[in-house]
């Protein structure tokens, strides 16, 4: 099929020669900017949707900070806004874990699966591989529409009178099949559910998209080698959520099952509340399986995006050649295998076969392998470069500083026998969220501001990017080191109050800290939006096709490109896409043919 | 330009190529719930069963469907209107039956004083439920996708001659098929 009648079905492929107007079909608001089926308008809505989310999300962050950081203090705001959920301007135990279990669901997939994938896949599949669209736009903009349904019941869920989920983001049964056990477990839990398994299958529609068009619809010269490393990421990525996924699903129908029909999939030989229940034979560590099997390739369909990106701006703005091409892409196909093999490490303190135990721990440790090379190779990319330091530059090196910090300490969990001790403490809070929270946070913000004039036409404003990003890191180390500390003090996660421990008591000012830099973070986040949305209608006007002077095809199109990305022809590729300062040329974009003087590679 | 455009159409059609990769998924899908059976039938409480006999009847009919929507597609490779049409409602009431007797046959399960659900249900009569049932879920948007083709091969105002809808079509219908073939020699085989 031709790319032409992806976007244009039924009109002739071969009128486009020459012509300025290539998908200038007719577009009213609604085919724009509600059901648009062109890629880059579906990129910016997951990009704005996400947003929306991360903010609702972060805002939730800051909620419960306040209440670990300052547990005596009373705000009567909190009861203005939240009634009943905050009395006495003091949040109130079931409020703080619908907060806590709500804040990890939406981060982890409403933010940077959806919104972090839904945005780069979308925007840069056809761009950088020279496509007209996606393979089908049709179901990629199912997709979105998928997403927004999940995200709008979802959101209801946080206005109901019994509240959302609230038995933390990986609702383990049996709190999460029993209604009656927690307020958190009633319609709360069925919404997340529904809304959860809507979710799955408009990021399947997405990946398939995803998939296909980076195998099939690939341009005149675009080898699979020729490939720039985001596709890899994205392509790694969607292979992921496509395989694992449906499992997810699997696990959340039994659950359904569970909880309406009585079935005794996960339940087995239970007390509530004084209450004998009659279920027999089930076993809640089922659900664990089924769970992490998606649950850890679901960190990597997080990170390996951000990957890509990040190899990708540093190679642009470090002005060479990106180290190791080959290597980084097996270590992302070893780290996509991988995946698949470790999701026990999740569950080391499950009463698990110590035998068994100690294979995940070896496969769960190869993957530092992978993971160093790549560090390796973005370090090697570094040196001896000519850095522009932009924001985008800063951010990608933010995420290798993150990926560091975040990744030892994964080798500390990996290990059954330190993971005993330190499994679901805020040891594993910090490590977490500096490797796949912070981390990919960085790559995408890295992402936004590299991409943002393809995107609008327009530059976001450097100096506010430089205080995003000099404020997120501060005070994401801020908040995640001290956490490391109390975790090996053994303090545990999802606690509501630590200062009626005694021997917690002493991290009281800690966690002062620690929620103080929350909220310094979060409104570094809220000037990020006010500059994005400000440049949107004023930032400076873009007037070069190739602002960076990159290699890659999506800066060959126009600066505003239509539905179709380039007027006439698509472009021919004849060269890898990281030939920068190459036989002493600053750059040569993929689309210039290889001379005969030019060296070998 | 042309010689891209068929560069390009010698490869999978896209639409295609997306037919197989949610099979893919699928196929994972299926596979994380008949792994959780295999964990959860090694653990004690496991009620060994078998299968009632309404359900080989049903296996029957729908490998006898995988041929007549295979029949239906060659004759409209060919052109053959009449003959696709015929093949392809047989297909679909094939489909329909199935469905039935898929249906009864859980009611059976219950007569037999095999619970699936409720107190005193055994998680192995609700995993024959969920997997079967979900199976069922799958074979009806195969109803759905054919009963919207069949209706348009009656529209008048487009003649459309373009296989590649009856094609992936089929393509899912084989697949759902052979899903339940696995599924019904697994339950026959570890119960």
């Amino acid at each position: 099929m031709s790319n032409e009648a992806v976007i244009q079905p039924g009109v002739a492929a071969l009128d486009v020669h020459g012509h300025a107007g290539v998908g200038h079909h007719h577009e009213s608001f609604i085919t724009k900017y509600l059901f648009s089926q062109d890629h880059k308008m579906i990129a910016k809505q997951y990009m704005i949707t996400g947003m929306v989310w991360a903010v609702i999300g972060g805002l939730m962050s800051v909620l419960f900070r306040i209440q670990l950081g300052f547990p005596d203090a009373t705000l009567p705001w909190l009861e203005d806004i939240f009634g009943h959920w905050a009395k006495g301007g003091r949040i109130s135990p079931e409020f703080y874990y619908a907060l806590i279990t709500m804040h990890g669901t939406i981060l982890i997939f409403f933010v940077l699966t959806a919104g972090l994938t839904g945005t780069f896949a979308n925007f840069l599949i056809p761009l950088q591989l020279g496509a007209r669209d996606m393979a089908s736009p049709f179901m990629n903009m199912l997709s979105y529409w998928f997403f927004v349904l999940s995200s709008i019941i979802m959101l209801s869920s946080l206005f109901v009178q019994t509240g959302p989920a609230a038995g933390g983001w990986t609702v383990y049964p049996p709190l999460s099949a029993l209604g009656e056990a927690s307020i958190g477990s009633k319609i709360g839990m069925d919404l997340w559910l529904i809304s959860m398994a809507i979710f799955v299958v408009s990021q399947l529609l997405a990946g398939l998209n995803y998939v296909s068009t980076i195998l099939n619809m690939r341009t005149k010269g675009m080898t699979m080698t020729r490939m720039p490393l985001t596709i890899w990421g994205v392509f790694f990525t969607a292979a992921l959520g496509l395989l694992s996924f449906p499992v997810l699903f699997s696990g959340f129908i039994l659950l359904l099952f569970d909880r309406h029909l009585g079935t005794s999939f996960y339940l087995s030989d239970l007390v509530v509340a004084g209450n004998v229940l009659p279920n027999e034979g089930g076993s809640a560590i089922l659900y664990q399986h089924l769970f992490w099997f998606l649950g850890h390739p679901e960190v990597y369909i997080i990170i390996l995006p951000t990957m890509g990106i990040v190899s990708e701006i540093m190679s642009v703005n470090a002005r060479k050649p990106i180290f190791g091409y080959t290597a980084m892409v097996a270590s992302l196909f070893a780290i996509a295998v991988l995946s698949f093999l470790v999701w026990a490490h999740h569950m080391f303190v499950s009463g698990m076969n110590p035998f068994l135990g100690s294979i995940f721990v070896l496969l769960t440790l190869l993957i530092a392998v992978p993971s160093s090379i790549k560090v390796f190779n973005w370090l090697t990319t570094l040196w001896r470069g000519s850095i522009r330091l932009t924001p985008a530059m800063l951010f990608s090196i933010g995420f290798v500083s993150m990926f560091i910090s975040g990744g030892l300490t994964g080798i500390w969990v990996g290990n059954a026998t330190i993971d005993m001790h330190v499994h679901d403490t805020y040891f594993n809070i910090a490590h977490f969220h500096l490797v796949m929270g912070v981390a990919a946070f960085m790559g995408m913000f890295a992402g936004i501001y590299h991409w943002f004039p393809k995107m609008y036409g327009r530059q976001m404003n450097n100096t506010m990017g430089y205080i995003h990003f000099w404020a997120t890191l501060v005070l994401a180390y801020v908040i995640f080191w001290p956490m490391h500390y109390e975790g090996l003090a053994g303090m545990p996660r999802r606690y509501y109050d630590y200062s009626i421990w005694e021997s917690f008591k002493q991290f009281a000012e800690l966690n002062k800290v620690i929620s103080t830099a929350a909220i310094l973070v979060f409104l570094a986040q809220v000037l990020f939006l006010c500059n994005f949305f400000y440049s949107i209608w004023k930032g400076r006007k873009v007037t070069n096709k190739n602002p960076w002077d990159a290699n890659t095809l999506e800066w060959t199109t126009p600066i505003n490109p239509g539905h179709g990305n380039w007027p006439g022809e698509i472009p021919e590729v004849h060269r890898w896409p990281y030939d920068y300062g190459k036989d002493g040329v600053d750059f040569i974009p993929q689309t210039e043919p290889v001379t005969k003087e030019e060296s070998g590679y | 330009m042309i010689q891209m455009m068929s560069a390009q159409e010698k490869k999978v059609h896209p639409y295609k190529f997306n037919m197989w990769l949610a099979i893919a998924g699928m196929i994972m899908m299926f596979a994380g719930l008949t792994s959780a059976y295999i964990v959860k039938r090694s653990q004690p409480g496991w009620e060994s069963f078998t299968l009632p006999g309404i359900f080989s009847v049903s296996t029957g009919l729908i490998l006898i469907s995988s041929l007549t929507i295979q029949v239906a597609l060659k004759s409209f490779k060919a052109h053959h209107m009449g003959k696709y049409r015929l093949f392809f409602a047989l297909t679909l009431l094939l489909g329909v039956v199935f469905i039935t007797l898929q249906i009864m046959g859980f009611y059976r399960f219950n007569e037999l004083g095999m619970k699936m659900t409720g107190i005193g249900s055994n998680p192995a009569y609700s995993f024959v439920l969920a997997i079967a049932g979900l199976h069922i879920l799958h074979v009806t948007g195969g109803i759905v996708a054919l009963l919207v083709i069949f209706l348009k091969s009656f529209s008048r105002k487009k003649r459309n001659y373009d296989s590649m809808p009856v094609e992936i079509v089929a393509t899912y219908w084989h697949f759902v098929d052979i899903l339940w073939l696995y599924i019904f020699v697994f339950f026959h085989l570890l119960h």
